[in-house]
């Protein structure tokens, strides 16, 4: 199956780490890939994004065709926004909602969030609480792509082992952390779809998944 | 061989690397940094690798290399070439001895940079052939080959990257590594030295056997022509294909398509496609280059030609495979909504607790009584002082153009004239128009931001920093009296906003040297 990502976020959160690891994921199991990413000056502070495509076959653009984008995986909110006129009729976004506000004309946080559940296939989740809950708030980045997870064409074991092979010079507490991280954000994006099927509003989803403690969660 | 998963720019490297070269010479700049950084990290066997003070020296330091026989890649950013103009349009009179790669990322869509500069231009100029990858594998093998190339043409060989190549990732096959037994040093005393009576000789030489060099380019096997539909043929230019070819996939009327991966341009390819089809689209990331080759002076071909000169393809900035796909007049595809034009943007800023914000803090309110004065700005993190909460500088123009702007302007009656520089920046292209300040005790204030490193482009080595730096303004022969350290801290604020009132007052040159390292190599 042939999947094109946009991974989205604010330089320095980590969205080159969900790429590496999805790299690794693909080369793994043998799969194709191209990931173009952004260096230099936008890395200061500004928006960033990585195009990610995988498939069986040759790959030839770098860059995802607008309206090819299968789903968007951001860290941000407001950059989640950024990317989705390249989504496909039928696209997923998935994004923490956890404003990183570095700008004076940040938008209000709920109608922010309230545009993003107003697409037909998303999910936002509370990353920042999840990633504390595993036990550092940095492993946000894991968190979205625990969320993103059943989406993609690889074994769960494939990722959780790219996880820990990412974070291995940093010890074992980190890699434990950062594979907490990702069992998290899988299990509250599987809460969060039931919700959805079940017709629960976004707001009222949104304030049910803060209820629910990711460590008792059920897996999906 | 195992893959390796490889960044355009690393994919190059590697390929030089395995094609025996001795060293790497270059300048940070994206999106060229990774190439020089990827040699710096082998560890397989010695490379000499050492950034170098800026790109011509880097360029002059391979071409000596290359002299001596061995193998050399030099890497630079599309307008670091500018800076390397010099020897570059030497290089290609004297020739390359062993082989000698010179890659330059070119920027399209300014992502990093100040202009979209198109390096094919150079090569046409300085007469060196040029290799464009489309594709990270093909950014290896031109690695690889390109040396070879270089010695059997004897001359430099330039391998052009564009951002999206540079810096996406993909799996490289690579091809057994090779040490190339040494050249002999060059012993003939007239080749390398140009005096008009051996480089008249020289550039004859080299414009009698061009024809030979432009026919071995266009055999390269990334020249490739594929004869197909009638009613359009399409030039594909380096990365530009890939855009071509993901839109064509699955469609039944394609197109014929040349995909050009060496210059000079294949002409006999070119020819057949004209023969072929009814009118040709020329795909190219960058400027016109190989379709203004085309019109030429007269602007009429045996087939229409459509690009980016009559507005087929926007005439500016980056391509995409979407504008590709406009260009091919293939139907728009759905999305799953229109753009969203209200979103806040969100433009790069100072990291929090940089030094450079505190010394603008600084400056500005120095400079609140001065509405009449300028801040001539240079290239760096510095550069984002242009933008909100600062708003503190007027220029921006090229590496070391802010000391010598400020001169300019100061002489022209701008008071106060202040330039704005990094360590690094000042090391690469500021010392030069520092000794002209000095010369003239121009009524000006230099800023010399040493934050201990080249931040911008990734944290590299500095040439110029700390007591180093202080040494090199002392033995240019700034007035130690108006030579000042003082420290970028909020605590230090009222001092240092006292200490530029003090040389903004003063009537010859002062030079201010906030000196706090970058918070990015504190972490």
């Amino acid at each position: 199956m042939d999947l094109n990502l946009i991974l989205a976020g604010v330089g320095g959160q980590g969205i080159l780490s969900i790429a590496w690891v999805l790299d690794a994921a693909a080369t793994a199991e043998g799969f194709r890939f191209k990931q173009a990413e952004v260096h230099g000056m936008a890395q200061r502070g500004g928006a960033v994004q990585s195009h990610l495509r995988l498939s069986r076959d040759p790959i030839w653009s770098d860059l995802i065709p607008d309206g090819a984008v299968d789903v968007v995986l951001s860290v941000e909110p407001l950059e989640a926004l950024r990317y989705v006129h390249a989504l496909r009729p039928g696209g997923t976004v998935i994004a923490s909602q956890n404003p990183y506000v570095n700008i004076p004309d940040y938008p209000d946080l709920e109608p922010l969030l309230d545009r993003i559940a107003a697409l037909p296939d998303h999910v936002l989740i509370d990353a920042a609480r999840l990633a504390r809950a595993a036990g550092n708030v940095r492993a946000e980045n894991m968190v979205l792509l625990g969320a993103a997870s059943t989406l993609l064409p690889f074994a769960e074991a494939t990722l959780l082992d790219q996880v820990a092979a990412l974070f291995a010079a940093k010890g074992e507490t980190l890699v434990r952390v950062n594979q907490d991280a990702f069992r998290f954000g899988k299990q509250m994006a599987a809460f969060y779809r039931v919700g959805l099927v079940e017709g629960i509003a976004p707001a009222e989803l949104r304030r049910r998944c803060a209820e629910q403690d990711p460590r008792t969660l059920a897996p999906a | 061989m195992e893959p390796l998963v490889l960044m355009g720019d690393e994919a190059l490297a590697q390929g030089a690397l395995d094609a025996g070269i001795a060293g790497a010479f270059g300048y940070p700049g994206t999106p060229s940094t990774e190439i020089f950084e990827y040699v710096q990290a082998y560890r397989d066997r010695p490379v000499y690798a050492r950034w170098s003070a800026n790109e011509k020296t880097a360029l002059e330091e391979a071409l000596g290399m290359s002299f001596a026989g061995a193998r050399a890649l030099v890497s630079m950013k599309h307008v670091g070439l500018n800076v390397a103009a010099d020897p570059f349009m030497n290089a290609a009179i004297t020739g390359a001895n062993g082989g000698l790669l010179i890659a330059v990322a070119d920027d399209p869509g300014m992502h990093s940079s100040q202009n979209e500069q198109d390096s094919r231009y150079y090569a046409a100029f300085g007469h060196v052939p040029c290799l464009e990858p489309a594709t990270q594998q093909e950014a290896y093998e031109m690695g690889y080959a390109g040396l070879d190339l270089s010695e059997r043409l004897g001359l430099p060989v330039m391998v052009r990257l564009v951002t999206r190549l540079a810096h996406s990732r993909a799996p490289v096959v690579p091809k057994p590594a090779v040490v190339p037994p040494r050249r002999p040093v060059v012993s003939d005393p007239t080749r390398y030295t140009l005096l008009p009576v051996n480089a008249r000789r020289h550039w004859a030489a080299l414009a009698a056997r061009w024809p030979l060099v432009a026919a071995a380019m266009a055999e390269l096997p990334w020249n490739e022509l594929r004869l197909a539909g009638r009613r359009l043929g399409v030039v594909a230019s380096g990365i530009a294909h890939n855009y071509v070819m993901e839109n064509l996939e699955g469609e039944e009327d394609l197109p014929s398509v040349l995909k050009v991966g060496a210059w000079p341009a294949p002409r006999d390819l070119l020819s057949r496609l004209f023969d072929h089809v009814d009118e040709v689209l020329v795909v190219e990331d960058g400027y016109p280059f190989l379709e203004e080759a085309l019109l030429g002076a007269l602007g009429h071909t045996p087939k229409p030609v459509h690009g980016r000169l009559d507005g087929r393809l926007p005439r500016t900035g980056e391509l995409h495979p979407t504008n590709v796909r406009a260009a091919l007049g293939l139907p728009v595809r759905p999305t799953l909504t229109a753009p969203l034009s209200d979103l806040s943007g969100r433009p790069p800023a100072l990291c929090p607790g940089c030094p450079h914000a505190d010394t603008y803090l600084a400056l500005n309110a120095a400079m609140a009584t001065h509405p009449e004065g300028r801040v001539f700005s240079d290239i760096g993190c510095y550069t984002l002082g242009a933008l909100p909460p600062f708003r503190a500088i007027h220029t921006c123009v090229d590496m070391g153009a802010s000391v010598s702007m400020a001169l300019g302007a100061a002489q022209a009656g701008v008071h106060p004239s202040v330039a704005v520089i990094g360590d690094s920046t000042f090391g690469h292209s500021g010392m030069t128009p520092l000794l002209d300040a000095v010369r003239a005790d121009a009524p000006m204030l230099v800023i010399i931001l040493d934050n201990a490193t080249v931040a911008m482009t990734g944290q590299q080595e500095t040439a110029c920093s700390g007591e180093r730096l202080l040494s090199i303004l002392r033995g240019l022969g700034v007035d130690p009296a108006h030579l000042r350290v003082v420290n970028p801290l909020r605590k230090h604020h009222e001092e240092n906003v006292r200490i530029l009132c003090e040389e903004i007052a003063h009537p010859g040159l002062s030079v201010v040297v906030p000196t706090r390292a970058c918070i990015q190599i504190r972490k």
